[in-house]
């Protein structure tokens, strides 16, 4: 092994550009969406300016990626470089912890405050004018308003769907992780077995979410207007949900590059960061389990 | 690229290729630092003309230039481009110029990355400005955009403003993650943290406030975004919301965000002040350790900026003495500097100019500052042009002026020429006198009751207000004059050395003058 290799600066890239164009029309396009249709106008042209975006940016994806692993598979990469990609991606997941942190305070605010406010407590003589007879509870099933914010009828307990999901998700990050030590060890089979159970159990988490999701609207009347209760439990379990989605999307790419044979005992960040960020997405679930669904 | 193994193809540099695809598509950090500092002017200009559209109209009392309507987007889009189009990419293109050279590295962590961090902010400010010009007009509810004047009342751009953040945003994070694996990662070696440069160490501590706090503001800006398409009732109390709710998100934020806004300031006055005394800066530890605790206390004070909107005692109480707490070491800091330059051999160049002045009056602003937070006394100043005096006088003389001693001190260095001194001098002397007269009365017109955010006032008011008009208009045409002088340096100027600066101190001053595209290919050993 050379000594010091230097520390790798591709010399020019197409990527960001081509990212910035994809990512501004995705969500110029999502916007034009939303705004036409509260209008009651056209979603056509906004519906095509979010679809190019979308390929725009899965284009990009696919070469920007594609070009970092090229350049890894060669050699280019000292282990500082590999330094700076673990760096880059713990400060990531701590950015995307800061974005759930700000629901889960809005949460917390919400049901401390705002809600026993509203309810009379303290004093505070608002919620008495605006809203007699209001009953400060959690879950709030009936809110100060509700010909505005018309309650559910039920809200989803813990013990049923959600405990199946906690499984699903705390088994994964155990299959996933013994892929890693499989991975570690040279076994190629084991990790492809346990790599690929740990993506069906990522499908199968989405598929009994989106369930739940529809018999809350369809049967329970649990939606995001259904006041604070559903906006904060739609919020949180939503972008939950999407970040899951993400993850399993990571996992599979690196299931397809497991097959083409990328990966060695000793270099796979890629594989790591995948499971660094599902173990993530798995912390999150266990804190939205305690704070939205038990507590 | 060649698939075989080559580490000699680092070897073979080229120069910078030619034309516009040299910007679209470049990874040098010197490219992607000298495009974020002219997009920051650009807006600059953008931001200070709407300034001057509120001054004038702010003139005289009546309303004669513009309707209350439009009155409200540009003191609204004047704030955001202020903020986030000016003041903070100034600050992220000074970084990427500086801190390889400072650090000894060949560029930042992730070059790639770091032009899509650019790229992206002259996207998000296409989309935000062109909301003048769609239906209903720009947003209109004040940078700060509560809830529900933003969700329930807003106009229809709201949603368009809402993404252009979103994408701001991801500039940010993404550029905040290359500087900190950029410090902690590629420093060359024999640079232990605490050898490194102030300007490095506030950029450090920026960095990691930015990662903490802007993921918040996409929260705030996406739980918008749901009360208004999608009927939810985060800020609506008839769903058992609250828009007290948006406040408290918005400033946990805000908070951090504006000591974003004037830690990267804070190093470069050290290495100025230090360079122009010829003397070591002052208490080197201490001042580490001063923004480490500003950056840490920053988050636990933000809500003295609600205390007069119902918070309970307690809570007013707690974050009074919290924000009175943070004066401690930033008074430590602004002790620092002037002790550095004690018994120091000074002179006034520009960039020493603009560096004293910084001292004093942004202790000024810190002063304003202690005042608000007081919390009893915060509810006459509270929504008052007392606290438009205040974030003026922080961030004007104190991160603009930075920003301007920061360019005018590392301009050689850029360009390879001296600029012109006589006319960087006329630069800040003009700009000092229309600044204190533009806000400076604005004190006077807070405390005697003028609200915010209003175009029309009271009669009492209206002497002050042509003083400050005056001096608003005077401070924005002298800002031409920068732009002269820094094309006039770029073009040509007295051939500057490696360190045209006789008592500048670190790595950056080993480089020649204009630094090449590619420095320190190898790291230097530090001592």
């Amino acid at each position: 092994m050379a000594q010091e290799q230097s520390y790798y600066v591709p010399e020019q890239s197409k990527w960001p550009i081509i990212a910035t164009v994809g990512l501004g029309l995705t969500l110029y396009g999502v916007a034009s969406i939303m705004v036409n249709a509260k209008q009651g106008e056209s979603t056509t042209l906004s519906w095509l300016m979010f679809f190019a975006g979308a390929l725009v940016m899965a284009y990009m994806l696919f070469g920007w990626f594609g070009s970092v692993i090229r350049e890894g598979r060669a050699g280019l990469y000292s282990d500082q470089m590999d330094r700076s990609f673990r760096w880059g991606m713990s400060w990531f997941i701590f950015s995307e912890v800061m974005f759930f942190a700000a629901f889960f305070g809005a949460l917390f605010y919400v049901r401390v405050f705002a809600v026993p406010w509203l309810g009379g407590e303290g004093d505070k003589a608002t919620a008495n004018m605006l809203w007699e007879g209001f009953q400060a509870s959690w879950p709030l099933v009936n809110n100060p308003d509700p010909e505005a914010y018309p309650g559910p009828k039920e809200i989803i307990g813990p013990w049923g769907l959600p405990l199946i999901n906690t499984i699903l998700l705390v088994s994964s990050s155990f299959t996933i992780t013994v892929a890693h030590h499989a991975l570690k060890a040279g076994n190629r089979q084991k990790l492809k077995l346990w790599l690929g159970a740990t993506i069906l159990l990522g499908l199968a988490f989405l598929v009994l979410q989106a369930e739940e999701y529809m018999h809350a609207y369809q049967d329970l009347d649990l939606t995001l207007s259904s006041g604070i209760y559903g906006s904060t439990f739609f919020m949180l379990t939503g972008f939950h949900g999407a970040h899951v989605t993400l993850g399993t999307i990571m996992l599979i790419v690196m299931f397809f590059r497991v097959q083409k044979g990328h990966f060695t005992e000793d270099s796979h960040f890629g594989f790591e960061a995948s499971s660094w960020y599902w173990h993530f997405v798995d912390v999150v679930w266990l804190c939205l389990f305690v704070f939205v669904y038990i507590i | 690229m060649s698939a075989v193994a080559d580490t000699h193809s680092q070897e073979h540099h080229h120069g910078p290729a030619s034309g516009i695809t040299r910007w679209l598509f470049t990874t040098n950090h010197k490219d992607i630092g000298t495009m974020y500092l002219i997009f920051s002017f650009a807006m600059f200009l953008l931001g200070g003309s709407m300034a001057m559209v509120i001054r004038a109209e702010l003139f005289q009392p009546g309303l004669q230039i513009v309707q209350p309507e439009f009155f409200n987007q540009m003191t609204t889009m004047h704030g955001l481009i202020m903020v986030f189009g000016a003041v903070m990419p100034a600050f992220v293109g000074l970084a990427n110029w500086m801190l390889p050279l400072m650090i000894g590295a060949p560029d930042m962590a992730l070059p790639r990355m770091n032009n899509w961090s650019f790229w992206l902010l002259p996207c998000a400010f296409l989309i935000l400005v062109s909301t003048l010009f769609m239906q209903g007009g720009a947003p209109n509810f004040g940078w700060t955009f509560y809830a529900p004047l933003s969700t329930t009342y807003g106009p229809p751009s709201t949603t368009f403003f809402i993404f252009a953040i979103h994408i701001m945003g991801i500039s940010s994070i993404m550029g905040a993650i290359n500087v900190i694996a950029t410090i902690l990662n590629l420093r060359a070696p024999g640079m232990t943290l605490m050898k490194m440069p102030l300007f490095v160490w506030t950029w450090l501590i920026t960095a990691f406030l930015l990662i903490a706090v802007m993921p918040v503001l996409a929260g705030v800006v996406t739980m918008m975004l749901m009360d208004i398409h999608f009927g939810t009732s985060f800020f609506d109390a008839s769903g058992g919301g609250d828009p007290v709710l948006f406040q408290h998100v918005f400033w946990f934020f805000g908070h951090p965000e504006v000591y974003i806004m004037i830690l990267p300031a804070f190093g470069a006055i050290s290495h100025i002040v230090s360079a122009f005394s010829r003397k070591p800066l002052f208490g080197y530890a201490s001042m580490v350790y001063a923004v480490g605790a500003i950056a840490l206390l920053s988050f636990v004070v933000w809500a003295h900026h609600m205390f007069t909107v119902g918070v309970p005692l307690t809570g007013q109480l707690f974050f009074m003495y919290a924000t009175m707490l943070i004066a401690v070491p930033t008074g430590v800091k602004v002790f620092n500097w002037v002790t550095t330059m004690f018994r120091g051999s000074l002179t006034f160049e520009t960039p020493m100019l603009f560096a004293v002045a910084f001292i004093i009056l942004f202790t000024i602003g810190g002063f304003s500052g202690l005042m608000l937070a007081i919390a009893p006394a915060d509810f006459q100043y509270h929504d008052t042009y007392f606290v438009v005096a205040h974030f003026h006088y922080v961030l004007v003389p104190g991160a603009i002026f930075g920003i301007f001693a920061a360019a005018y001190f590392w301009l050689p260095k850029w360009t390879g020429h001296m600029y012109d001194e006589t006319l960087g001098k006329t630069h800040f002397w003009l700009s000092f006198v229309g600044m204190n007269l533009a806000f400076f009365p604005m004190h006077f017109l807070g405390l005697a009751g003028m609200p915010r955010r209003i175009p029309d006032y009271a009669l009492q008011f209206a002497d002050f207000n042509m003083v400050s008009s005056i001096g608003a208009f005077m401070f924005g045409a002298t800002q031409i004059l920068f732009l002269f002088i820094v094309v006039k340096c770029v073009r040509g100027g007295e051939k500057a050395p490696a360190k045209p600066w006789e008592g500048a101190e670190g790595l950056e001053w080993t480089v020649p003058s204009p630094a090449p595209y590619h420095t320190f290919a190898t790291p230097p050993e530090v001592k």
